[in-house]
């Protein structure tokens, strides 16, 4: 297969899935916003929204503070923000369109529905950015389906796969290092109801707050929620879920590709070791930001390894 | 502008061809709702296949639909063959042509064309001189633009030689129409389209290099996405089962073209360009262009690898060496033509320009490079300013001009607002040449949608039909 097919492919998958993510973060804030106004706290959910995404930069280059609706315009519908929404979908589509010939008629389906929807939504006057939010999980949700459902099990389908779960891995990470920055006011301590609040916000956020109910049966505690979201090989968003897709996907193309393997495969491995034997104890101890700043810098050293192998 | 009267080929008024029974016993019984309904149908269905055409110069939407007719053409198997028939003598006689004005310059010695028109012209590639491309084909793919005027005039208006597009509408067409109107298609007998893919990458095989001694691996070369035509790319790849590469998908070494996949370089025997001369190798051509690899043109010359078409092909279609067609085919070949030409005033003869400039008003005149209904002058259809300006624009280079009678272009039943109508049509069918001459039945018919209108250009409001052959 071309490298700039493979190379398309998995960039596709990203941005459909960092669209996704963003999402959810947006979602978080607004969730965490409005638990600390009821509560009577000023907070900075929106700022720590910004540092998490790692669009602090580029925001304040245009803005001077961090007001909610500026916030949420630069990370929805920002075009000069690369990974706003619209512009994740504009560029995966663009994407897709490079690459036709390799996307199944239920991909590309999937994904010009979606770009002609994000047309209607932005020529609206006002739209309810919850809604909208809404709609773009379930948009994300079709083309994962549409690609898992109708594309063949061959290396356009694990370069897809790819793609998904190492964008995937790194805004798991992201959402859950919101909650480092958020301050708790001085009078709210740890085990309060706002922090109470905020952890649940991120678990809703990843559409996890029933199922760690059914895993953990207890109430929410800080490092079961960040166990549940590191982990544990159910949850399926979690850091360990999508390594054992990662190393399986890049196993496959090894096979597929006679044997070959590279850089990305040992990190991978090694990435992968780490999450199974982990424990959370010891990761707690060392410092939960610091364990997730590290695994960012890692997951983005594994996908230029994973191009160097097969994208360039 | 006062209508032209033109033969509708349907047959006289009221009294319909055979062929056409079928259609108009359909039309007669569709009440107009439904064939809006189906219309609009067809809308949704190319927009979700996105199969769409940019226009130049037209800002609005990048992403344009061609309006699609739902009403087909038909020709008869009679007909047909005449024309399938036509179409092969002259794209021989073409390729004869162009190995000759690159080799031995027969017809040039012979004082048939004149050796300037030739050798002067923007479009003879002297690079490509005693360079021998397999199975001596050069137009791989043409696309012959036919128009008819009475029941059995059929006449080539254009020959395009270098990269003609348009065959995946008549391909979508078809599969729209099966869609649509799946009982009218089956009480038809009509020839298939379908395969037209697999012939194409059977002529493309057919003249991998000499030294290929495994599969030929063919490639489509596309400038990108942003290209107008980058649907049909993408679309003849994809239905090839070949790969669409873009100029950085392609690395040369040592006069070897490679590609760049995930399993490192795998070598390429034959690319389908659809890119221009140019273009394609910014060592041997613009060595401001992008779109192809450096090196490419060596290696095509070392016959390492084959380029569809031939770099070159386009002094073929020049429209002042057009006139001499009808003569490549007695050259070459020793026949006499079995489509015309239309009559053509090449301006640059003394006595034709004259003639042109007293006969503005009825002529239709073109630049001998212009292409897609741009830079030309329908003389019938222009204000008096309009041809007064065209006149000094021939005054001041007339070479650079040719001129035809307009023609009353056949009309066809065509669906628009006001309900069925005639709609002047013309005709693009493709040619493949490589080990043999292969065509397949029809062709792309694009239809002028406005009243009068004999621009039938999808660039100036044209739209498209289905074009059924008969099979008997």
């Amino acid at each position: 297969m071309l490298s700039r097919t493979a190379d398309s492919l998995f960039w596709l998958a990203r941005y459909v899935e960092r669209a996704e993510n963003v999402a959810r973060l947006v979602a978080v804030a607004h969730r965490m916003a409005s638990v600390a106004r009821s509560l009577g706290s000023a907070g900075n959910e929106w700022l720590s929204t910004l540092i998490a995404t790692g669009c602090e930069p580029g925001f304040f280059a245009k803005y001077s503070e961090a007001a909610p609706a500026d916030v949420v315009d630069y990370l929805v519908r920002d075009l000069d923000n690369p990974s706003s929404i619209v512009s994740c979908l504009e560029t995966a589509r663009a994407n897709a369109r490079a690459v036709r010939t390799a996307l199944t008629a239920d991909m590309w389906d999937a994904l010009n529905g979606t770009w002609f929807g994000l047309r209607q939504w932005t020529e609206r006057s006002k739209i309810d950015v919850m809604d909208f939010l809404e709609w773009i999980r379930e948009r994300s949700q079709m083309f994962e389906g549409a690609y898992d459902s109708t594309m063949l099990r061959n290396d356009a389908w694990y370069f897809t796969r790819l793609g998904t779960f190492v964008e995937r891995a790194d805004c798991t990470a992201r959402i859950l290092d919101v909650k480092y920055y958020v301050l708790l006011p001085q009078d709210e301590g740890v085990g309060g109801a706002l922090d109470y609040y905020q952890w649940q916000s991120i678990l809703r956020s990843v559409s996890a707050l029933r199922s760690y109910h059914w895993v953990y049966s207890v109430r929410l505690q800080p490092w079961l929620v960040a166990e549940f979201l590191i982990l544990r090989p159910e949850m399926p968003r979690s850091l360990l879920s999508c390594f054992n897709e990662i190393t399986q996907s890049l196993s496959l193309l090894a096979d597929a590709y006679g044997g070959k393997r590279g850089e990305c495969h040992r990190l991978a491995g090694e990435m992968h070791a780490k999450l199974r034997y982990a424990r959370i104890e010891t990761i707690f101890q060392t410092g939960l930001h610091e364990f997730l700043t590290e695994f960012i810098d890692r997951t983005s050293v594994l996908g230029s390894e994973i191009s160097r192998l097969y994208l360039a | 502008m006062e209508k032209v009267r033109a033969f509708d080929e349907t047959g006289a008024p009221g009294e319909w061809l055979e062929q056409y029974l079928l259609i108009k016993q359909w039309l007669d019984e569709a009440p107009a709702e439904q064939l809006e309904r189906k219309r609009r149908e067809a809308e949704l269905l190319f927009r979700r296949i996105g199969i769409t055409f940019a226009v130049r110069s037209e800002g609005g939407d990048p992403e344009r639909l061609i309006p699609f007719d739902i009403i087909p053409r038909v020709l008869s198997a009679a007909e047909w063959q005449r024309l399938s028939a036509g179409l092969t003598q002259r794209v021989k006689a073409i390729n004869a042509f162009l190995w000759d004005v690159y080799h031995g310059r027969e017809i040039l010695r012979a004082g048939r064309v004149p050796a300037d028109l030739i050798l002067l012209n923007d479009g003879f590639a002297a690079e490509m001189q005693n360079c021998a491309p397999p199975q001596r084909a050069y137009t791989h793919v043409a696309g012959i633009d036919v128009v008819r005027v009475g029941p059995s005039d059929f006449f080539v208006l254009e020959d395009n030689c270098r990269t003609p597009s348009g065959v995946s509408y008549m391909l979508e067409n078809r599969e729209a129409m099966m869609r649509l109107f799946p009982e009218l298609y089956a009480r038809h007998r009509i020839a298939p389209v379908a395969n037209y893919p697999e012939e194409l990458r059977d002529t493309l095989q057919s003249v991998a290099p000499p030294n290929c001694d495994r599969d030929p691996v063919v490639v489509v070369l596309t400038p990108g996405p942003f290209n107008s035509a980058y649907y049909e790319h993408s679309f003849l790849a994809d239905e090839m089962g070949v790969e669409l590469v873009e100029g950085a998908d392609l690395v040369v070494e040592e006069a070897v073209v490679y590609m760049r996949t995930t399993e490192g370089l795998k070598r390429v025997d034959v690319i389908y360009r659809r890119i221009d001369d140019a273009y394609i190798d910014p060592l041997a051509f613009d060595p401001g262009s992008l779109l192809g690899p450096p090196g490419l043109f060596d290696a095509y010359r070392t016959g390492n690898v084959t380029l569809a078409n031939a770099v070159g092909a386009g002094i073929a279609d020049d429209k002042a060496v057009y006139p001499y067609v009808p003569d490549m085919i007695r050259f070459y070949l020793g026949e006499e033509p079995i489509l015309g030409n239309v009559p053509t005033y090449s301006c640059g003869k003394r006595d034709d320009l004259s003639f042109v400039l007293d006969h503005l008003d009825e002529l239709v005149v073109k630049e001998t490079r212009g292409s897609g209904g741009y830079g030309m002058l329908i003389g019938p259809a222009a204000t008096r300013a309009e041809r007064d300006l065209f006149a000094a624009k021939l005054r001041a280079r007339p070479a650079d001009y040719i001129a035809q009678p307009t023609l009353a272009l056949s009309t066809c039943p065509t669906f628009v607002a006001s309900g069925v109508a005639p709609r002047h049509v013309d005709l693009r069918p493709f040619v493949l040449v490589g080990r043999e001459i292969r065509i397949v039945p029809g062709g792309l018919t694009r239809v002028a949608l406005r009243d009068g209108s004999l621009v039938v250009n999808s660039s100036q409001g044209g739209g498209t039909k289905d074009t059924w052959v008969l099979e008997r």
